[in-house]
């Protein structure tokens, strides 16, 4: 990097003293790097001291045993990764992710199909009933957390009240192991359901409409052949996509847990990112916590470029 | 075929399908309103009112606005968010226009770095981040809620997209008319891509303003919390038995982006999407 740009720079100044006409070309050609590296040089250093040290930086600590604070650090290898894998902590909080993943990712697709389906139907009211649906997604999960376990409160709650009124069991939805990691799923599908709604929009909206024309010639004129001869099929590519998504976002899942539930009651909702911030920030085990963060890592890039290839799929559809 | 008279049967049966679902989609928030209205002794009363027999609104929004500094709690949100929305827009804007129409040695390793910083989630980051938070002693700081975010891969990336779409041949009669490339970044680049702009800028925001997670590590003091964390505090504090200022705190903070978002509803659904079709 530093010859070439050296180089431009002696011929830039150059060619301040040389003719106008000859001045605009030569400055085209040759001040084109320097402006170019002034440009990229704050991003490119901050992307590396913010984004490529780090990672660098935890896979090096989850091979020590170090305790944040304390002066005393040795390579103790792979001695953290047995000790994650053998945690009865880590092992539930894994587990309970994965249903978590599981009752959050069908959830959130078949709602949000549905409901992008209804929309779509007809023209009326789209613009709000896609305003409303989309509300959760974009307001601040620490708060309506906290209307959510009102809404759940064992006693004065809506939902226990109107339970009991349609003479169904109630529960304290949130303190009982039973019940607390699907009622939290609840919520999660409840906050992702809208983002599915919109890219499930935007799929429907590049359907093309002679593909309904053909299906209506061929006999398919019902609404369900319509959706299982055309929308469906034509949505599968999106689907995947959306499945991905979520699933990231699913297992993200943090703020739920950290206000309402704090992993309990025992470890029913403990749940991997909750493990990774009490492991790292709360009992300062560094060592142990980097060890926690590199397999989210892997889970969650094994994602992305699964989003990645189905995004591959989807241009050559197109 | 489709029937479009609006009393048809399918018509009528959509809106109806489609009320129970936003009902049910908006309880929380109507939840939250309701109860910010009540008393203590009338949310415990059997039976469901959405509005309160005697209105305690006033009683709940003061205890709340004087038991948490709910007021600074949005101004932090504000100051945060602001700060991280400029410097990302200065640190990403030239990159971005640089990765996409300059022609410079390692712009393609330079690229690839962006990428592989977009597969990474920030929750990876945060144990390295807080090291370097610690050493350099801005822990409990705005400069820790700021600073760790100051470049965006995402936003590099999707300004990118957009300055490959302007024909050089605007950049060049730009230089022939004697722009420095700094002017053609931010005089001819950004007034182009005003959509990428705007929603990059709102999913910027809305991410800061409702992220708990890295605020909850590097923050302790109340008085510097952003709106997420301080609601989370506040709730410690008031998980007695008064939950009508509670409520009335939840409504305080959530009130901002609810507005923003039916302001510009559009912008923010297009925003916050662009996120995920990277």
């Amino acid at each position: 990097m530093m010859p070439s740009s050296g180089i431009s720079g002696h011929a830039a100044h150059a060619a301040t003293s040389g003719p106008a006409r000859l001045k605009t070309s030569v400055i085209d050609r040759f001040s084109e790097p320097i402006a170019a590296y002034l440009f990229v040089l704050p991003g490119a250093a901050l992307l590396t001291i913010l984004f490529i040290l780090p990672v660098i930086a935890i896979f090096v600590i989850a091979t020590t045993n170090w305790t944040f604070g304390s002066a005393n650090l040795s390579f103790v290898g792979m001695r953290n990764f047995r000790e994650v894998f053998a945690d009865s902590v880590f092992r539930i909080s894994f587990l309970n992710t994965i249903v978590y993943v599981l009752i959050v990712v069908p959830g959130t697709i078949g709602l949000g199909l549905l409901i992008a389906l209804l929309i779509e139907a007809r023209q009326s009211l789209r613009g709000f009933y896609r305003a409303i649906h989309f509300l959760p997604f974009m307001a601040t999960l620490a708060a309506t957390a906290v209307a959510w376990e009102m809404l759940l409160h064992p006693t004065m709650g809506l939902v226990n009240q109107a339970f009991s009124a349609l003479g169904l069991p109630t529960a304290n939805w949130l303190r009982d192991e039973k019940t607390v990691l699907p009622v939290l799923a609840f919520i999660g599908i409840w906050q992702n359901l809208g983002f599915a709604m919109v890219l499930f929009l935007a799929g429907l909206k590049a359907i093309p409409i002679d593909l309904y024309q053909a299906a209506d010639i061929d006999g398919a004129d019902g609404w369900f052949d319509r959706l299982s001869a055309v929308t469906l099929p034509m949505l599968a590519p999106v689907s995947m996509f959306v499945v991905v998504v979520v699933a990231i976002r699913a297992f993200e899942v943090f703020d739920t847990i950290a206000i309402l539930t704090q992993g309990g009651p025992g470890r029913a909702s403990e749940v991997l990112l909750y493990t990774l911030y009490r492991e790292s920030f709360e009992y300062l085990r560094t060592g142990y916590g980097a060890a926690v963060t590199v397999v989210f890592l892997g889970i969650i890039v094994t994602l992305t470029l699964a989003q990645v290839g189905v995004m591959e799929k989807r241009v050559h559809y197109a | 075929m489709r029937i479009g008279h609006p009393f048809h049967p399918s018509a009528i049966g959509r809106h109806a399908a489609l009320l129970i679902t936003g009902a049910l989609t908006l309880s929380p928030f109507i939840w939250m309103i309701s109860l910010s209205a009540k008393s203590r002794d009338e949310m415990f009363d059997p039976g469901f009112f959405l509005l309160p027999k005697q209105w305690h609104a006033w009683e709940n929004y003061s205890e709340a606005l004087t038991a948490a500094p709910l007021l600074r709690f949005l101004l932090n949100g504000t100051i945060v968010c602001s700060s991280i929305l400029a410097l990302q827009l200065l640190i990403c804007v030239p990159m971005a226009y640089a990765l996409a129409k300059l022609r410079f040695r390692g712009r393609n390793a330079l690229f690839g770095a962006v990428l592989f910083g977009l597969l990474l989630p920030h929750q990876v980051l945060a144990l390295p981040i807080f090291i370097l938070c610690h050493k350099l002693n801005i822990l409990n700081t705005y400069a820790a809620l700021i600073l760790p975010f100051i470049v965006s891969p995402f936003g590099i990336f999707l300004f990118r997209q957009f300055f490959r779409t302007i024909p050089d041949d605007i950049l060049h009669a730009a230089r022939l008319d004697g722009l420095s490339e700094f002017s053609i970044v931010w005089r001819i680049g950004v007034p182009m891509s005003v959509p990428a702009m705007v929603a990059f800028s709102i999913f910027s925001v809305v991410a800061h303003w409702n992220d708990l997670f890295w605020p909850s590590i590097v923050i302790k003091t109340t008085q510097l919390m952003p709106p997420s964390l301080g609601v989370a505090a506040f709730r410690g504090i008031e998980s007695g038995n008064d939950y009508g200022p509670l409520m009335a705190g939840t409504v305080i903070v959530v009130l901002p982006l609810l507005v923003a978002f039916g302001l510009a509803q559009r912008w923010f659904i297009e925003g916050l999407t662009s996120a995920a079709l990277k």
